[in-house]
């Protein structure tokens, strides 16, 4: 197979978002990653909704489609179902997946049909300049809501975890190298996998994750998990979590007797979610946020469970073409 | 009823009846109807069938809004109907009765389960006392059944459950019809022995109990003769029946076979379009992938990427999905993708009517998107030719890379007729217009005569391309807001549809070619649009009928029809939505309306009358 690099996949389309957006940084770290992969160009397509990161396909020279508002999950569905060869990948938004298309989010999530699921989560509606979204902060103040909101937000982790996502993981816009890893695993992991990116929006909803991003903050307040190893975090390593009475806790070791032994052991194979969604939930200043791969675990696919019916039902059929079909059962002639 | 008494015989030779089944929601009325059919379908009549039933599976219990009928018209002559009115009807109990008393034939015979007949189920159906008491029904012929007594007393030896055998009620029922119409009773005793395979107790007693209906009719003299219809003079071939959903389902596979594509169906449940998923669910030996979305939008959507993916890809609907759906037309529009969009059609607005038959989704279909988004729009007009229409409407997505909306309607959806099967050999070839790995691809270049454009599917190497919902650049595909181009790509996507018109077959015309008056009429009206200019036919009478399965593009010699008469009258079950279509399309001429929006079709009765009285003025 030839040897792609990522300038194969830059399309020749101007890239239009806001000089400053956090779209670019992630737009670069996929056309890197795809290289990683080993697949052919042509059997990848990339599928979007509206909004500003739904603009991304046009920017990516592979099969792409900007769909309409919401649906994506559904066409991305209707690709895989068609063609199980092909790498899906779903562009989409905090309005986009959670607002207009939750139903069809959480749909694809409890099927885990095998596409791979980018959410950019920059609390904010973007496109249509600088109303709230189903992730904003309660209170934020927008055009929409001048008084500020009254919604209460949507964990973008409880709702998929909720709807039995298969993978789910974490990353920010400004770690180009963690995004090139977990997109590469979320392209191996079999099913819906999901990954939320804390993207900032420069003009509506500027350092709306600065207390997880900033520059003198982000040692203390990014945890990031790797399967099988403990959960430590810190500038030097020394920050863990324990549990303690069905409760997340952080510690330092060497203080009050404890040691590294104390520390949870990050399992992100485990069936049952609950400890997923407690790491999942962490949010300064309490705790530091979660990022990295939370959850992957082993469930059938939508995709594959249809295609060994139809092996099955191919290979024990009383007919096998239409004009069978056709004269079957109770006919005459005349 | 057209009857001769054979000689040295009590079987009376009938040239064609329409009988009714009629009883509460749960009584098994379809099911009676079905296999009347199926073992008439067998036995070479000609036949048409209409279900009506309730929206609420279990409507309320003898009541006239619970009543479930199934209504059929067999016959050894051409029979394009499921008839007006019925010669016999068998009414379960007093509700169904009087749901059906405006539509039994004067001096028709009227089997009742005499045992509903009580204090209790006159109040349910609102009457104050028995029907069979005043002079309600004087002059029909009362056949007095006491079908739930009898019933039980076949089945007192069995170790059935009083719920189970209270339900082989029907059986009785049916096999008094299968008596009195000389029907053998073998086909229906397959049935019931593959349909309760895991039960021998249920297919004995039910056989049981038909027998005794079969028997008690042949005892009483209350029958004074049983009829006999012969079977029909139709055109040599290989027949069976076929209900319009079924032969929907069927068109699609034979056409994605002859397109070597593989068939999805994304869709969600709907009435009365859901029997297209279930009987496309069932065919998964033959490659069919159906996807049961969350919602309709899904549905559509869903489609839309198997299409952009290679598939031969259809959503299917009624009304209120179809309004569910519209941007995803549009979204097919625009991206040129091959799609099939069939609505069964139901009555509304809103949920409206669910098991009820209309035509009142035309301007939707045709206009009900944001912005200029033409589609091609066909509509199927027979039972059996939704095989025919199903299959067109592929050919036409697959060659021309745009997207079709296939009308149908409630009553063709559930009604049967005998179809003479079709070979796939038989149809024409299916050519899909995708572009090759070679090709110096243009994603928006077009054909020069028919304006479409090529596809080219992912997988396919070198060909790497995006679509989508913004406006696109002429030849190139790529994102443009520039105001000309938009403009040119309005029309271009405008004369693609149009341009079709010079492919389509000419319209046909049934009777005079030129005359006093011109029936126009869509979709599932034929039947009894047919009949009733038949008739009229037959005392010469100076008609023509010009039925439409093409409604957008019209055939080209659409106009040149329409000028060879004096008077036109549009026909349908709507407020007059292709008449005034008509009048956009052909201006100067005088459409007259003849519309019905009670969730029934046309009656031929009703069509010759007004007929007669336009051509008497």
């Amino acid at each position: 197979m030839e040897k792609l690099t990522n300038k194969d996949f830059s399309s020749d389309q101007e890239v239009r978002w806001c000089p400053g957006c956090g779209d670019y940084a992630i737009l670069r770290a996929m056309q890197k990653s795809l290289p990683l992969l080993n697949r052919k160009k042509e059997d990848f397509i990339f599928i979007s909704g509206i909004g500003c990161s739904s603009r991304f396909p046009y920017y990516m020279d592979t099969y792409g489609f900007h769909s309409i508002h919401g649906r994506a999950p559904a066409f991305a569905t209707g690709m895989k179902l068609a063609n199980p060869n092909l790498s899906v990948w779903q562009i989409t938004g905090d309005g986009d997946a959670l607002a207009i298309g939750g139903n069809h989010f959480i749909h694809a999530l409890r099927r885990n049909i095998d596409i791979n699921i980018l959410l950019f989560n920059n609390e904010i509606y973007g496109l249509t300049k600088g109303q709230f979204s189903p992730t904003s902060k309660k209170g934020i103040k927008t055009k929409s809501n001048p008084h500020g909101t009254t919604d209460e937000p949507f964990s973008p982790s409880d709702l998929s975890l909720g709807a039995k996502s298969s993978f789910f993981a974490r990353v920010v816009d400004t770690n180009p190298k963690l995004m090139q890893k977990i997109f590469v695993e979320a392209e191996a992991h079999k099913g819906t996998s999901l990954i939320e990116i804390l993207q900032n929006c420069v003009i509506f909803n500027d350092k709306t994750f600065s207390s997880i991003t900033g520059k003198e903050v982000k040692k203390d307040a990014q945890l990031i998990l790797e399967h099988g190893k403990p959960i430590l975090y810190g500038a030097t390593m020394n920050k863990g979590i324990v549990l303690n009475k069905f409760k997340l806790e952080t510690v330092i070791i060497g203080e009050n007797g404890i040691t590294i032994d104390d520390i949870l052991v990050h399992d992100a194979y485990e069936q049952d979610s609950t400890l997923h969604a407690m790491l999942a939930r962490m949010r300064p200043p309490e705790f530091p946020a979660a990022l990295g791969v939370i959850r992957s675990v082993k469930r059938s696919t939508f995709d594959s469970d249809m295609n060994s019916q139809i092996d099955y039902e191919k290979r024990n059929a009383k007919f096998n073409n239409v004009n069978e079909l056709l004269f079957s059962g109770d006919t005459w002639n005349v | 009823m057209q009857s001769k008494i054979m000689n040295n015989s009590k079987v009376v030779d009938l040239e064609k009846v329409v009988i009714k089944f009629a009883g509460d929601s749960g009584d098994g009325m379809q099911l009676t109807g079905t296999q009347f059919t199926d073992t008439s379908a067998l036995l070479g009549n000609d036949l048409a069938t209409f279900p009506d039933y309730p929206a609420e599976i279990r409507a309320p219990q003898g009541t006239v809004a619970g009543v479930s009928g199934f209504q059929i018209h067999i016959g050894r002559i051409d029979i394009n109907t499921p008839g007006d009115i019925a010669d016999v009807l068998v009414a379960m109990n007093p509700a169904a009765l009087k749901a059906n008393k405006n539509f039994i034939k004067k001096g028709g015979s009227i089997i009742v389960n005499i045992d509903s007949f009580n204090q209790r189920d006159f109040d349910k159906a609102g009457y104050e006392q028995s029907p069979l008491e005043d002079n309600s029904f004087e002059g029909y012929n009362i056949i007095e059944a006491p079908i739930t007594k009898l019933t039980r007393e076949t089945l007192k030896d069995s170790k059935l459950d009083g719920k189970s055998i209270g339900r082989a009620k029907n059986m009785f029922a049916l096999g008094i019809v299968y008596w009195m119409f000389n029907r053998p009773m073998q086909q229906t005793e397959s049935f019931l022995k593959a349909k309760f395979k895991k039960s021998p107790e249920l297919v004995e007693a039910n056989i049981k109990v038909m027998h005794a209906g079969y028997n008690f009719a042949d005892t009483i003299e209350a029958l004074s003769s049983s009829y006999t219809v012969l079977s029909a003079k139709l055109p040599k071939g290989t027949y069976r029946n076929v209900m319009g959903n079924q032969a929907m389902s069927w068109g699609f596979l034979a056409a994605a076979e002859n397109a070597k594509k593989e068939l999805f169906l994304g869709s969600y449940p709907i009435t009365p379009a859901s029997d297209i998923l279930h009987e496309l669910a069932k065919h998964k030996n033959l490659g069919v992938k159906t996807f049961q979305a969350e919602d309709e939008i899904a549905g559509i959507c869903s489609a839309i990427g198997a299409s952009f993916c290679g598939s031969l890809a259809i959503t299917t609907t009624s009304g209120p999905g179809l309004a569910l759906k519209g941007e995803a037309i549009g979204l097919a529009i625009m991206t040129e993708l091959p799609l099939v969009v069939v609505d069964v059609q139901r009555g509304g607005p809103s949920t409206g009517l669910p098991t009820k038959t209309e035509q009142s989704d035309l301007m939707q279909a045709l206009y009900g998107r944001n912005g200029e988004s033409p589609a091609v729009v066909l509509a199927s007009s027979t039972p059996a030719n939704c095989f025919d229409w199903a299959y067109q409407a592929s050919k036409i997505t697959l060659e021309h890379n745009t997207p079709v909306i296939l009308l149908s309607d409630g009553y063709l959806g559930n009604g049967a007729e005998p179809w003479k099967i079709k070979s796939t050999n038989d149809m024409p070839k299916i050519n899909p217009n995708v572009a090759k790995e070679e090709d110096n691809y243009f994603p928006y270049a077009r054909d020069k005569k028919t304006f479409s454009r090529k596809i080219a599917i992912p997988g396919t190497k070198g060909l790497e391309h995006r679509l989508g919902g913004l406006e696109k650049e002429d030849i190139t595909g790529n994102v443009s807001y520039d105001p000309e181009n938009h403009e040119k790509m309005c029309k271009i996507r405008s004369e693609k549809i149009n341009r079709l018109s010079n492919i389509i077959p000419e319209q046909k015309i049934y009777g005079k070619e030129s005359g006093n008056l011109l029936v126009v009429g869509w979709g599932g009206t034929f039947g009894s649009l047919y009949s009733a200019v038949g008739a009229l036919l037959k005392d010469d009478n100076s008609v023509g009928l010009c039925h439409f399965n093409y409604i957008n593009p019209l055939p080209s010699n659409t106009k040149e029809i329409l000028s060879k008469f004096k008077r036109i009258v549009v026909c349908e079950l709507n407020a007059g939505q292709f008449a005034n279509y008509l009048r956009m399309n052909f201006q100067g001429f005088v459409f007259e309306q003849y519309n019905k929006l009670q969730g029934f079709p046309f009656t031929s009765i009703e069509l010759e009358a007004h007929f007669k009285s336009l051509l008497s003025k």
